[in-house]
């Protein structure tokens, strides 16, 4: 295929994210810039961060292949992919920033107060972090391995590289920047081939979609005991409510100035990855006319990337795969620098730096200890996605998003709204959340499921497990009143109190930092 | 002041502990004010009632959608061939429709939301001042 130009806009990503990242760097200075980029994005920009860091592998490439593979039944991942943006909004996006807590960890220690919570939490954002980098890796090993027939791991140590030095050359600030760049360049990269395509189908009288029934028609197809209106439902609620909970979307909120532009970038974002998934169903449908069979072992995955060569001739679709070869990797650079920030904060403050402070006594650099974590961010799910067993993209994605929605999602939804959280609530809750949705996840990926009712119920767990995990909260903090932290009902009044009343009566010290020690 | 500060030849870094981050945030009088008085409380007490009630409808009005087109689809089957000229209806509503739509929600909470918090404002700010 067309190698050379498809290496040359692969390479021409990564210089690009690796150039802005060492271009920032000379604008981060404090300890804050690393982590949320001194709290000084705009809603503008702060909302093509988050597009561009959500739109992933299993977006760029994954939905389209979905869409291709399942029909019309595969439009929910990217409609739950956009609603728990809208869950994200109404329920935590301001209160979540005017937390002022930097990391899910930190919101919370901030709201229970209790330091075993906040071991808890950052567990669990390592571990839904690592869940979410491995389809990433995964996605940048088969792209490269079909444009340019590099073997299998080089693509994904490629991102794995970048991605480390990215993050630890610049932190969050750099990222920011990154971020919102690479929303547009994804955008483009399949938009326009997606709109030349379309062209050329049009105006050659391209071959129809040749499809079943099965594909064309919601919920047609599976046999009666696969559940499958149960699993759409299932579905549905694992991807609205695991945005909410997702470490590397909440750690964007704090980058936010206040809690009503957190609500602003929120709208945009919405706005921003609607434009984005309505494109992919180009992929999916005209795959169905131009590439009715694929071959054996082919993934359905790559029909984004394998569609202009059927489409166009000679250069014209060298390039249009070249562009999309681009941008699946600005896609894997970015949702990886995105998470690997967000789960190296989290090692950098429970792991490594009480680790280092023991080595060294104390006289190490905070930087320092970010980048040894950035580095131990991102080589653990490298390392597994050698062996992890193949899996659609979006499939694999969807498993980070169960065991959010059966964790955090509870976790912020109480711990905003409800004062009579207790510590021992919230520790029972989450460990009850991820041990229900990490087994049910690991029976369907690594052993061979069972049929019926406890296939579906097992393949998708989000519709129980959520609501069990919300249960196991409430019950149990009713039972311990005595684990209510003593502030909680002043915590509540701070996240929700809006900042004109507490900006427009203090005017002197609101500007405040505190300063160095005398 | 203090003794004058020695001659540094070297930088020196100064650097704050991140933890308590949240805490250490700005503890302004208007806050303590809501924190304190009864009257306070029962402001906010309203305004989170308004606020949860808000988030609840839209939450509720968007599960009824999403939930409610799948099961449409299999109760009536004949809804999953309805077409719009040539264009089938579930994938307009599903691939396109159904983002101006969420679009449009976030919009109405957003206006909604904070034209509380300003009304909010307005009357805990008017106890508040002097």
């Amino acid at each position: 295929m067309s190698a050379t130009l498809s290496g040359g806009a692969v390479t021409l990503v990564c210089l690009i994210t690796l150039g802005l990242s060492v271009f920032a760097l000379r604008l981060a200075r404090r300890t804050s810039d690393f982590y949320v980029a001194g709290r000084s994005v705009t809603p503008a920009r702060n909302a093509a961060a988050i597009g561009g860091e959500y739109l992933s592998a299993a977006s760029f490439l994954g939905v389209a292949g979905l869409i291709y593979d399942q029909g019309v039944d595969a439009l929910w991942y990217p409609i739950g992919y956009t609603v728990g943006y809208l869950v994200l909004l109404v329920l935590v996006a301001a209160p979540l920033r005017r937390s002022g807590a930097y990391t899910l960890p930190d919101f919370a220690e901030a709201r229970l107060e209790s330091r075993f919570v906040r071991h808890l939490s950052s567990a669990l954002v390592v571990l839904i972090g690592w869940f979410y980098l491995v389809p990433q890796f995964q996605g940048a090993s088969f792209t490269l391995g079909l444009l340019t027939g590099a073997s299998g791991w080089v693509g994904a140590f490629i991102v794995m590289v970048v991605v480390m030095l990215a993050v630890a050359a610049g932190g969050m600030r750099s990222i920011t920047l990154v971020q919102a760049v690479q929303y547009w360049l994804k955008l483009t990269a399949l938009a326009v081939p997606a709109g030349m395509i379309l062209a050329a189908w049009w105006v050659t009288g391209g071959p129809a979609p040749e499809v079943s029934d099965a594909w064309a028609l919601p919920l047609t197809g599976r046999s009666p005991d696969e559940h499958h209106l149960y699993r759409t439902f299932s579905l549905i609620v694992a991807l609205a409510l695991g945005t909410t909970g997702l470490p590397h979307v909440v750690v964007r909120y704090y980058t936010n100035p206040d809690g009503s532009a957190a609500r602003r970038t929120t709208v945009r974002v919405l706005v921003l990855l609607g434009l984005f998934y309505v494109v992919t169903i180009v992929y999916g449908v005209l795959g169905r006319a131009y590439l009715p069979v694929l071959g054996e072992g082919q993934r359905a995955d790559t029909i984004v990337l394998r569609l202009p060569a059927e489409v166009l001739p000679g250069l014209g679709s060298e390039v249009l795969t070249a562009a999309l070869a681009g941008g699946a990797f600005a896609a894997f650079l970015s949702t990886s620098s995105g998470l690997t920030v967000a789960v190296t904060g989290v090692l950098n403050q429970d792991l490594v730096r009480p680790a280092m402070a023991r080595i060294t006594r104390g006289d190490h650099s905070e930087v320092t200890g970010f980048r040894v974590s950035a580095v131990l961010a991102v080589v653990v799910p490298y390392a597994v996605s050698r062996v992890f067993p193949e899996v659609p993209l979006a499939t694999l994605v969807s498993l980070a998003f169960i065991v959010a929605a059966s964790t955090f999602f509870p976790l912020l939804a109480l711990g905003v709204w409800w004062p009579g959280l207790s510590v021992q609530g919230a520790a029972a809750g989450l460990v009850t959340g991820a041990v229900l949705a990490v087994g049910a996840v690991s029976v369907t990926v690594l052993a061979d499921a069972p049929t019926g009712w406890p296939a579906a119920l097992l393949a998708q767990p989000a519709a129980w497990t959520v609501p069990l995990a919300a249960l196991v909260m409430v019950t149990v903090s009713r039972a311990t009143p005595r684990g209510i932290p003593a502030s909680a009902r002043r915590t509540l009044v701070r996240l929700h109190t809006p900042e004109e009343i507490t900006t427009a009566s203090t005017q002197p010290v609101t500007r405040g930092r505190p300063g160095p020690p005398a | 002041m203090t003794e004058p500060a020695p001659r540094h030849t070297q930088r020196v870094r100064v650097t704050a502990s991140r933890r308590g981050a949240a805490a250490a945030r700005r503890r302004p009088m208007a806050t303590a004010l809501v924190e304190q008085t009864e009257v306070g409380e029962l402001y906010l007490g309203g305004l989170l009632r308004a606020q949860l009630r808000l988030a609840l409808a839209i939450v509720g009005s968007g599960a009824a959608i999403l939930l409610g087109l799948p099961l449409l689809f299999a109760l009536v089957p004949e809804t999953r061939e309805l077409r719009l000229g040539w264009v089938p209806v579930p994938w307009l509503l599903l691939g396109v429709l159904i983002y101006p739509a969420v679009v449009a929600a976030a919009i109405f909470y957003t206006r909604r939301s904070e034209r509380t918090e300003r009304r909010f404002a307005d009357v805990v700010g008017g106890t508040s001042e002097r």
